[in-house]
């Protein structure tokens, strides 16, 4: 498959717009998932995941084909899903951090709303729990763990993707973890 | 072992897959006597297992023609660069040709002086060259922007450009006709084609005669 969509971008930068309808095709499902689980919205998403594609189109030319394809893309989403949650500006920031503790944002300050998580659960579909979990955590470790656990990238695949050092990522990774396995231990 | 610091750490190592046989084997030994241990790291696994197991979500059904048709027109500029990338030796030519016409051109302007091709015994009186009586230039000759008489020999051709031979009528035989003798061809050029053609053309015989 990788040759596939390596021969495809060949195209796509001789000036075969067609070419890119099957790499388009191809990362859809892909892309549009993974700006999903960043926004958690699926108007934002679809919008998003669009622009994604006609910016890679856009800056085929600056594409290196001796590497990999997806990395490159992801990276386009990712950074424009961080870019539409920055914009977003709520009244206050829950993501925004406590002065004086490492990675703890003002979500870890407010209380479980109402039901129980185990009422939750029976009325939302675990799954989407499971989701709305995830979307609830902040964009930096929400980035690493749709990448490692959803998308199947490895850490040194996620480091490029995210342009962070390797050592980050471990970090981000541990840390999402924790926090998802308090929100997750009821389930 | 410290549970909240080692421990964890070595369980988040392991679950990224660098964990050394001996700190595998450590951690292994740590969670068969501490329970606390034991249950965080089981609710980690399950953590991932949870995780994992959500389902693919797909894009909308017109997601990709809903790209392609956003993407922009290719732009003109865009079109040129790749047309030229695709054709190098068309370019290199037109690039070379673009450089020859302007040396030509420069060449042709360099102005209205008298310009004579170097060789001994020529006299030159105002604009006029003259090539005296008894006398044999050896190779060719080249006047721009003067005329020329020739009494004497010319051994190789001969190119006027912007001038022309005057023949001179010979006393006392009444002949009208020039004594002198261009042993080659005698080449008059007075439009800047001719000019050019003369240029490109001595360009060439020069390429081969390498």
């Amino acid at each position: 498959m990788d040759q596939f969509i390596r021969d495809k971008i060949i195209e796509v930068k001789k000036g075969d717009q067609s070419a890119f309808e099957d790499v388009v095709n191809y990362f859809q499902h892909k892309i549009y998932q993974h700006c999903l689980r960043m926004l958690g919205n699926a108007h934002e998403a679809e919008d998003i995941a669009q622009e994604a594609f006609i910016r890679a189109y856009i800056n085929i030319e600056s594409f290196d084909e001796q590497r990999k394809f997806s990395t490159w893309l992801y990276r386009i989403a990712t950074n424009l899903t961080i870019d539409r949650i920055r914009k977003r500006k709520p009244d206050f920031y829950l993501d925004s951090k406590i002065k004086g503790t490492e990675g703890l944002d003002m979500y870890s300050q407010l209380p479980d709303q109402g039901k129980l998580p185990g009422e939750e659960v029976e009325s939302l579909e675990l799954k989407r729990y499971i989701h709305h979990e995830i979307s609830e955590l902040p964009p930096k470790y929400r980035s690493v763990i749709t990448l490692r656990y959803l998308e199947e990238f490895s850490l040194q695949e996620i480091s490029e993707i995210l342009d962070i050092p390797l050592g980050t990522v471990k970090t981000r990774i541990h840390r999402a973890r924790e926090a998802l396995r308090k929100r997750l231990r009821h389930v | 072992m410290n549970c909240d610091k080692e421990a964890v750490e070595l369980m988040h190592n392991y679950l990224d897959g660098d964990l050394t046989k001996e700190n595998e084997t450590a951690l292994r030994l740590h969670l068969e006597e501490c329970e606390k241990c034991q249950q965080h790291f089981h609710e980690l696994k399950r953590t991932l297992t949870l995780i994992r197991s959500t389902e693919h979500v797909s894009a909308p059904a017109n997601f990709t023609a809903n790209v392609m048709n956003n993407l922009p027109a290719e732009k003109k500029s865009v079109k040129y660069k790749r047309w030229f990338r695709a054709h190098p030796m068309l370019t290199a030519a037109a690039i070379f040709f673009v450089f020859m016409m302007s040396g030509i051109f420069s060449a042709w302007n360099q102005g209205s002086e008298l310009v004579v091709s170097k060789q001994d015994n020529l006299v030159i009186k105002g604009d006029t060259v003259i090539v005296p009586e008894d006398v044999t230039v050896e190779g060719d000759l080249i006047v721009k922007n003067g005329n020329l008489v020739v009494r004497g020999t010319i051994d190789g051709n001969v190119t006027l450009v912007n001038g022309k031979l005057i023949e001179e009528p010979i006393q006392g035989e009444g002949l009208m006709a020039s004594v002198g003798e261009v042993n080659g061809e005698l080449e008059h050029i007075d439009q800047i084609f001719e000019w050019m053609w003369f240029h490109i053309k001595s360009f060439i015989k020069n390429i081969f005669d390498f």
